[in-house]
């Protein structure tokens, strides 16, 4: 059985254990015992007990059985080949792997056929025990708990824990997510930093990844490919900044207008058709940014006897403005809702127009929220990318005049990675550094700017 | 209604509406004559007259929902920042229609304070809350000026020696009596002609409570002092006449003493000796 069918055996298994369990509780009330449950706690209990620790070792399983595959088949690999100059296991592996997927480049030597066919018998034992142990645990898990059964069990608490127990493994899903990304980043950065020293990516002034075979490691040529990452994140706060210009004013004053100015009526069509604007896929923000605000934008400083670039940082910069200020907007008008009448009252008590109080008293207790709006604006603005592809250029020049053609990080790592790469080139690597530089930056702005807002906050409660 | 004796004073103007006491007062510095105010559809209240003397307090007591604090909250228009709220009839301060087109609702709340029922000082510090008000209306030339009117109006709420040495904290890390009087300062530093308190005494403990009606008894020397409050006893104990607010109507007004010893409407007499309210 695959895996597939052996997780829909398993919920049919649980799934009986619940009619099983619900039933006999059912029989126990009606034959006269006081339950302390419902008698589908009981049912519940028992079906979650039968199917979740089966469901849990199965993905477990599932996982582990390549790992112990892989380590298993590099068994098979000669010394000689080993000894070899350019061996890789990956490549060995992949190797193997095409000859199990039937997969045939040619003839393969005889010990990759040997570990594809022992590779092939190792899959049927892993099914067979995945099958076993799954069906297993599911049929003796729902016999255990229903044995737990009498009524005085307390199913519902114990149901509820079970429950506690999913919600728990969920959010650590979603931590393990973030901490396996950041980790196989940092790992691939470390690769590349053996390749190209620290130095001359952070400080570097020229980006220029684009000559194959110029590497420097060890191979005595001094390549012309050269890794200095400062254009590009010079590109990338220099379009944030047009887009922030764009999107922080638009977007608070909009919100002001929304929370405190406009009549429900208006407020009920305006926001809705704010929030479409984020709706919007960035693709055709790209194009519109590519094919009519850049040319405007060229035809406009032509007329003013100003060079702008065809793909220029302001016309990305100000499309990107746009697609950020739903954003803004949102958050803040939330944020700003969210400050008491009280306080309003307060201001108004004293005689304040509507303007002083929003000025005086709304927008500095509003102030945290209004600030992590913007922080996400800004983590948007960095990492946006179709935007920057479409419309920004690919040319890493070091310029802080918007009407440039600038690139950012993004747009970098994008052409760096699309289409057929070499993995173990420096400049396939550079992406990794590259992100990873950012994820930095990214955190580093965000504490600086919690940092800000605790010294400054007004905090209402 | 059958008991009703004309009050004086009954036959000039406008009709009260089955108000028994005497609405009207020698030298008003508010004068409401017949005052509706609906929210929405529903009204509120309805056909209110009333005078309030200067330099008094003036204390509205009745059920919940009475409308006692909406017509205060009309006394200086805040309930025009309520959309749905709408006002009949005339109230004047001064002998000026508060509600007439040319009229500026924000210097008027300058003159008519306010003091709400849970204590609201702005998430500022101590100083910065009292020193709003005189900021935004330019009451102080420089630093100086201002620094005088907020320590006098600290001291005139009986504040300034709890607070003198820590201005520049946060005024939402002292306790709700602080608060309410850090509120009340914050209010007397615009130099309000009449300042109405709404409940100003329902979150605090009995001592804050305390203080706060001895500092109100200490600025009816300088302010008209309007109070709603559920407290009876307070009303008795701070004001110098009560008015009795019952569905929206002004069913009883008169001396504090009169009213709470010797009632003359019955529903009066039922809500005082606590039979119904």
């Amino acid at each position: 059985m695959n895996s597939f069918s052996v997780a829909l055996a398993v919920l049919l298994i649980g799934f009986v254990y619940f009619i099983l369990g619900t039933r006999s509780a059912a029989a126990a009330r009606q034959s006269g015992s006081r339950l302390h449950s419902l008698p589908h706690h009981y049912g519940l209990y028992a079906g979650m007990m039968a199917s979740l620790p089966a469901l849990f070792a199965l993905v477990v399983l599932a996982i582990g059985d390549d790992i112990v595959f892989n380590t298993l088949a590099l068994d098979f690999v000669p010394d000689a080949v080993k000894a070899e100059d350019n061996y890789k296991e990956v490549i060995v592996l992949a190797q193997i792997a095409n000859v199990v997927a039937g997969i045939n480049f040619g003839e393969q030597p005889q010990w990759v056929n040997d570990a594809a066919a022992a590779w092939l018998g190792w899959a049927d034992t892993s099914r067979l025990i995945k099958t076993m142990v799954a069906i297993g645990l599911a049929a003796g898990g729902g016999f255990l708990a229903t044995r737990q059964l009498a009524p005085d069990f307390r199913s519902r608490n114990a149901v509820e824990r079970i429950i506690m127990f999913i919600l728990g493994a969920s959010s650590v899903i979603a931590i393990l997510t973030t901490i396996g990304i950041v980790f196989s980043v940092v790992f691939e950065s470390m690769r590349f930093f053996a390749l190209v020293p620290v130095s001359e990516f952070l400080f570097g002034l020229t980006w220029n990844p684009q000559f194959e075979g110029a590497e420097r490691a060890g191979s005595g040529q001094m390549g012309l490919a050269t890794y200095g990452s400062v254009p590009l994140f010079a590109g990338t706060f220099l379009i944030s900044i047009v887009a922030l210009s764009v999107a922080v004013p638009v977007g608070l004053f909009s919100a002001i207008y929304l929370s405190e100015y406009a009549s429900p009526r208006v407020r009920a069509v305006v926001k809705p058709l704010m929030e479409l604007l984020a709706g919007v896929p960035t693709v055709v923000y790209g194009f519109f940014a590519a094919l009519t605000v850049a040319p405007f934008l060229r035809s406009a400083g032509m007329n003013l006897g100003l060079d702008v670039a065809s793909e220029s940082a302001l016309a990305a910069g100000l499309v990107m403005g746009i697609m950020i200020i739903p954003f803004v907007s949102s958050l803040s008008d939330d944020v700003i809702n969210a400050v008491p009448q009280a306080l309003r009252d307060a201001a108004y008590g004293l005689g304040s127009t509507q303007s002083e109080t929003i000025r005086m008293v709304v927008l500095p207790a509003a102030l945290p929220g209004i600030v992590a709006a913007i922080l996400l604006a800004v983590s948007r603005a960095v990492g946006e990318t179709m935007i920057v592809v479409m419309a920004a250029g690919l040319a890493a020049n070091l310029s802080l005049n918007p009407l440039d053609a600038v690139t950012t990080v993004t747009a970098q790592i994008v052409t760096i990675l699309v289409g057929d790469q070499e993995f173990e080139s420096a400049k396939t690597l550079s992406a990794f550094a590259l992100a990873l530089t950012l994820i930095v930056i990214t955190l580093g702005l965000n504490f600086i700017a919690l940092q800000v807002v605790k010294k400054y906050r007004e905090a209402y409660d | 209604m059958n008991e009703v004796a004309t009050p004086a004073g009954l036959e000039s103007g406008a009709l009260p509406m089955d108000t028994v006491g005497n609405v009207y007062v020698e030298s008003p510095r508010i004068t409401a004559r017949n005052v509706d105010v609906y929210y929405g559809d529903k009204k509120a209240i309805d056909g209110v007259t009333l005078d309030i003397a200067e330099k008094q307090v003036i204390s509205f007591i009745g059920p919940s929902g009475c409308g006692k604090s909406t017509f205060l909250r009309a006394l200086n228009r805040m309930n025009d920042t309520i959309d749905i709220c709408r006002m009949e009839g005339e109230i004047k301060l001064d002998g000026e229609d508060i509600y007439a087109p040319h009229i500026d609702v924000v210097p008027l709340r300058a003159r008519v304070g306010m003091v709400f029922q849970k204590p609201n000082p702005f998430p500022k510090s101590i100083y910065d809350n009292v020193a709003y008000g005189p900021r935004i209306h330019g009451l102080a030339t420089n630093r100086a000026e201002l620094d005088d009117i907020v320590t006098q109006s600290l001291e005139r709420a009986g504040l300034w020696d709890e607070v003198k040495d820590r201005l520049t904290q946060p005024g939402t890390g002292l306790s709700g009596g602080q608060q309410q009087r850090l509120c009340i300062a914050r209010t007397i530093a615009v130099s309000p002609e009449v300042i109405l308190m709404d409940e100003p005494c329902s979150a605090l403990d009995p001592i804050a409570t305390a203080k706060i009606e001895e500092l109100i008894h200490e600025l009816s020397n300088q302010f008209t002092i309007v109070i709603v409050t559920h407290s009876m006893q307070q009303a008795a104990r701070v004001s110098n006449r009560t008015a009795y607010f019952h569905l929206g109507k002004l069913v009883e007004v008169g001396e504090t003493g009169e009213i709470f010893s010797n009632p003359s409407h019955e529903m009066t007499r039922n809500y005082i000796t606590g039979r119904f309210g």
